[in-house]
């Protein structure tokens, strides 16, 4: 970590959005990950998708378990909302927050210790409960607050850096949040923001839970050769599915595609999403066959990436609940709590 | 593009504004850290090596170095380097043990040197410790040219000045007070000199031939010669009302020097705004501390004498526009009388060669000024040369302490037998400033604090004697505040490609966003490109060779730097490294070693 506070000089000529703020403005504490961390990348990503949608600090709320990923909201958006939260119980923390006061924006930052091993069954429950929020997962295959052991998500055959080779196989997050029947699967790098900013902007439009699978390598433990979470094998490896342009809501649409190369998608919040088919006949918004697709990619030894699958339409978890239009926070008590004398009426129909 | 060359000193050495923008390429990030570190005498012999008069500098400097300082791009104000130098000379220990000295035994040559004045002596400092026999001649009784005499103690007391002429006159200089060279000819043939150096200044003040001037003479004085005349005590009174037309920086000393001398209304008279003044913005503000009043758009028309008496001046008072041709044109609006009972005149100053014979080799050309070569500082007569105001006009003390520099490696290569075109070539150093994963040998924490004030004796004291300095320098306290806003500029960010992973955490933590990695292109796509685009061109983008893995290229912008060495402690291979660059500038006689990037 460096004990040196960044300096509050900037360039003169910083770019500044809607809400006249930089993008330094949405950071938070300076990083006290190793240097190189992939998870500083996700977090200058975050930053930078924050910046360019004009996001109101005090809108987010940020959310998480205990790992080295869990440190991550520290480091952007010092005025959000936060929770860090019992290893891997992140989700509960944010369905509960989320099912109270609805109109902030969610992320929760996780790691595959924090979701594929401890936390496995709330990460599946959020996908089942589509809570509508940001859940990006910042995957390095092992263990690195703990020395670098072998997390769930390391691939069979991968090295240690002590040169042990892992037998078991993989739990991969995105097969399993595709079968779960999320609506929003992506998988990005940490090395390659031109594909994940986009991703990030996207999952913000989406409602529902949006799930970013985010390849992040761990510079201390697993950035040698013969892992395959490396920044060189996931570079080498890396099979770009689907690039996402993101348009957000009152931009004007510069790019122009050729008939039949693009889809676009109008999200939820009225931004628009051009998915480009990288490969040929892929269908994003087919579940069954994404799933097929992805698992030709990935017995080629493959790491497939983009914004995966896509279904907008899907009802998130205060639908489900049937919930007001308005935040339960936002009620009066009375409305919300109307008192024994009305639970009393209500319990007469079972009578 | 290409990969950029920073095994080039000049690459590095640009990106150090201070030292690039310095005449004598002062060595100033690395002065103020021996000031930081209260190694005032290092700091001092340091800052001696390039500019020769730290002290004198350190008060009357133009600071060419102040307007290029890279803290002015991220915030208003510069790092006071100019005041900073006087504290390392005001702080210092005895350095006479430290100084270069004659060896014992003279290498035989004869080298005479026309006029001891910044140029001279500098020329004086360089040859001297090599065993050249220098001969100084000053036609004035005492040494050091305009320094002295056209520099007021008020802004440079006697003492500082005497002293560090004293520095280079004591290493075994022969000078030879009251003694005018009268006839370059004579000089060179029976002198018996293998060199001279002409480092006469530019000492004719401008005259201002409109009328009433010579009626008007005994009350009217050209300003170089007046402050003369004060500086040697000839002249200890100024009338009540006192006009000084010009607004340079002689015009700045001569209405403060009024101001001393029992002056009550001094104005200094300007013929355009001022925006178009040519005197130090900083010597403006003192002259109008002291009450002294500046008159814009008056043009002077004639002395107005009454019984052989000056008794004012008229002046057209105008309005500037501009013509079809872009040229300002003056149109007059009214006319003035203003009255007065001296007038000080400082318009300029000129050169004059009458002495120099113009049938002895030495080329002429225009304004009859020598033809002078701009590297070598050589007439066209070999052997001969010409330095400080002397060779092309006025200029500041940095400038001439920096001809003399040149001037004598060209003298030595002379009286060597090499040509005169041969010169060392600059070299440099750059070394590691890593001590630990986050500990660096310099002071990497920004100080966002503003530029330090300068403190002031006070008004009264002060013009009540003009030998009361008018400055006090910084204390303790305001030094080691103003050191800590300098941004270390010669500690580099070098960069090794093939050490580079391209994680992006240097890329994320800069925090003046001046770093991308990128695919190669032209240079205008580069700069547009970049994560802020980098639209000063005068600065250059830093382009690394492929990087391993995606074969983009690292773009720096050197624009806004603070050299905070973030990058370097966030890279995980230290394909960033905080290097010292230190140049290596010649001087006469000194070896430099090729260019050799030390890496610790």
């Amino acid at each position: 970590m460096s004990y040196i506070t960044k300096p509050v000089a900037r360039h003169k000529g910083t770019r500044i959005n809607a809400l006249g703020l930089t993008m330094r403005d949405y950071e938070g504490s300076m990083s006290t990950l190793c240097a190189g961390c992939g998870h500083d990348s996700v977090t200058a990503a975050l930053i930078q998708s924050f910046f360019e949608l004009d996001v109101e600090p005090h809108r987010v709320a940020k959310l998480s378990g205990i790992g080295c990923s869990s440190k991550t909201p520290t480091y952007f958006i010092r005025e959000a909302h936060g929770f860090n939260s019992v290893h891997g119980r992140m989700p509960s923390i944010a369905a509960g927050a989320n099912a109270a006061n609805k109109d902030l924006l969610y992320v929760g930052i996780s790691g595959d210790g924090d979701s594929l091993s401890i936390g496995l069954g709330q990460f599946c429950h959020a996908i089942r409960r589509n809570v509508n929020m940001l859940y990006v997962l910042e995957n390095n295959g092992v263990y690195g607050l703990t020395k670098g052991q072998f997390s769930a998500s390391a691939d069979v055959g991968t090295k240690s850096k002590q040169g042990e080779v892992n037998q078991q196989g993989p739990i991969d997050p995105v097969n399993l949040a595709l079968t779960l029947g999320a609506t929003f699967v992506a998988r990005s790098f940490s090395g390659d923001k031109a594909q994940l900013v986009p991703i990030l902007k996207a999952g913000f439009a989406h409602r529902g839970f949006a799930f970013v699978d985010v390849i992040s390598p761990c510079v201390t433990f697993n950035d040698h050769v013969g892992s395959t979470k490396s920044y060189a094998h996931t570079r080498t490896h890396m099979h770009e599915v689907v690039e996402t342009d993101f348009v957000p809501i009152r931009s004007e649409i510069r790019t122009a595609y050729a008939e039949g190369s693009a889809r676009a998608v109008k999200m939820h919040d009225g931004s628009t999403l051009h998915l480009r088919k990288v490969a040929e006949d892929y269908d994003p918004t087919n579940r069954v066959a994404v799933i097929e697709y992805l698992g030709g990619v990935v017995a080629r030894g493959e790491v497939p990436t983009g914004l995966l699958y896509l279904a907008e339409a899907g009802a998130d978890m205060h639908e489900f609940s049937q919930t007001v239009d308005r935040p339960l926070v936002d009620l009066p008590y009375e409305t919300l709590c109307p008192g024994s004398g009305a639970l009393a009426e209500l319990q007469k129909e079972w009578w | 593009m290409q990969p950029t060359d920073t095994k080039d000193p000049q690459y590095y050495h640009k990106v150090v504004d201070c030292q690039w923008a310095c005449p004598a390429h002062t060595n100033v990030p690395e002065y103020i850290r021996l000031i930081a570190e209260g190694r005032y005498t290092d700091s001092y012999m340091l800052n001696r090596k390039s500019n020769v008069f730290p002290g004198i500098l350190g008060r009357t400097c133009d600071r060419p170095c102040e307007p290029a300082c890279r803290r002015v791009r991220v915030e208003d104000e510069p790092v006071a380097i100019c005041r900073l130098k006087r504290v390392a000379a005001d702080l210092r220990d005895e350095v006479k043990h430290l100084l270069p000295k004659a060896p014992p035994v003279t290498n035989g040559k004869k080298v005479a040197l026309i006029g001891a004045g910044p140029a001279s002596l500098t020329v004086a400092n360089d040859l001297v410790p090599l065993g050249y026999e220098v001969t100084i001649f000053e036609a004035l009784p005492k040494a050091g040219g305009l320094m002295r005499t056209n520099i007021p103690s008020f802004r440079l007391p006697v003492r500082v000045l005497e002293e560090e002429i004293d520095y280079i006159l004591d290493m075994g200089v022969d000078i030879r007070y009251g003694h005018r060279i009268d006839s370059m000819k004579e000089l060179l043939d029976d002198g018996g000199f293998d060199a001279v150096f002409v480092g006469t200044g530019a000492p004719k003040g401008k005259e201002l031939n409109i009328p009433g001037r010579a009626e008007g003479a005994a009350n009217i004085h050209i300003g170089i010669e007046w402050l003369e005349a004060i500086h040697f005590e000839h002249i200890d009174e100024v009338g009540e009302r006192v006009l000084v037309i010009g607004v340079g920086n002689t015009a700045m000393d001569c209405c403060r020097s009024a101001k001393r001398l029992g002056g009550k209304d001094i104005k200094v008279m300007a013929r355009k705004t001022r925006p178009f003044f040519k005197a130090s913005p900083w010597e403006l503000e003192d002259a109008e501390e002291e009450q002294v009043e500046i008159l814009v758009n008056h043009s002077p028309q004639r002395f107005v004498i009454e019984d052989g008496r000056l008794t004012g001046m008229t002046f057209d008072i105008v309005e500037w526009t501009e013509n079809e041709k872009g040229r300002l044109v003056s149109t007059k609006l009214d006319e003035v009388f203003i009255p007065a009972d001296d007038v000080v005149l400082a318009i300029g100053q000129d050169n004059a060669f009458p002495w120099i014979e113009r049938d002895i080799g030495i080329e002429f050309g225009e304004w009859d000024m020598p033809v002078v070569d701009r590297a070598t500082f050589m007439t066209t007569r070999p052997g001969v040369f010409v330095g400080g105001d002397a060779a092309w006009g006025p200029e500041n003390i940095i400038w001439a302490v920096e001809h003399g520099h040149q001037a004598a490696i060209s003298i030595h290569n002379h009286c060597q037998g090499l040509p005169v075109t041969e010169r060392p070539p600059y070299g440099m150093t750059l070394v590691s400033t890593k001590m630990g994963i986050h500990e660096w040998r310099y002071s990497n924490d920004y100080n966002p604090a503003n530029r330090t004030p300068m403190r002031y004796e006070d008004l009264e004291k002060r013009l009540a004697d003009i030998k009361v300095e008018a400055e006090l320098g910084y204390d303790i306290p305001q030094t080691a505040r103003e050191v800590e806003r300098c941004l270390n500029c010669d500690i580099q960010t070098d960069f090794t490609a093939k050490l580079c992973i391209e994680c992006d955490a240097c890329v994320d933590v800069c925090p003046v966003q001046c770093l991308t990695m990128t695919e190669n292109g032209t240079e205008t796509e580069l700069r547009d490109r970049l994560m802020a685009p980098a639209d000063n061109l005068e600065q250059a983008i830093y382009v690394s060779e492929d990087l391993p893995q995606t074969k983009r290229v690292m773009v720096k912008d050197e624009d806004v730097c603070v050299h905070c060495g973030l990058c370097a402690e966030r890279c995980p291979t230290a394909a960033w490294d905080m290097m010292q660059f230190d140049l290596i500038n010649p001087h006469a006689g000194q070896d430099t070693w090729s260019t050799v990037a030390a890496t610790a």
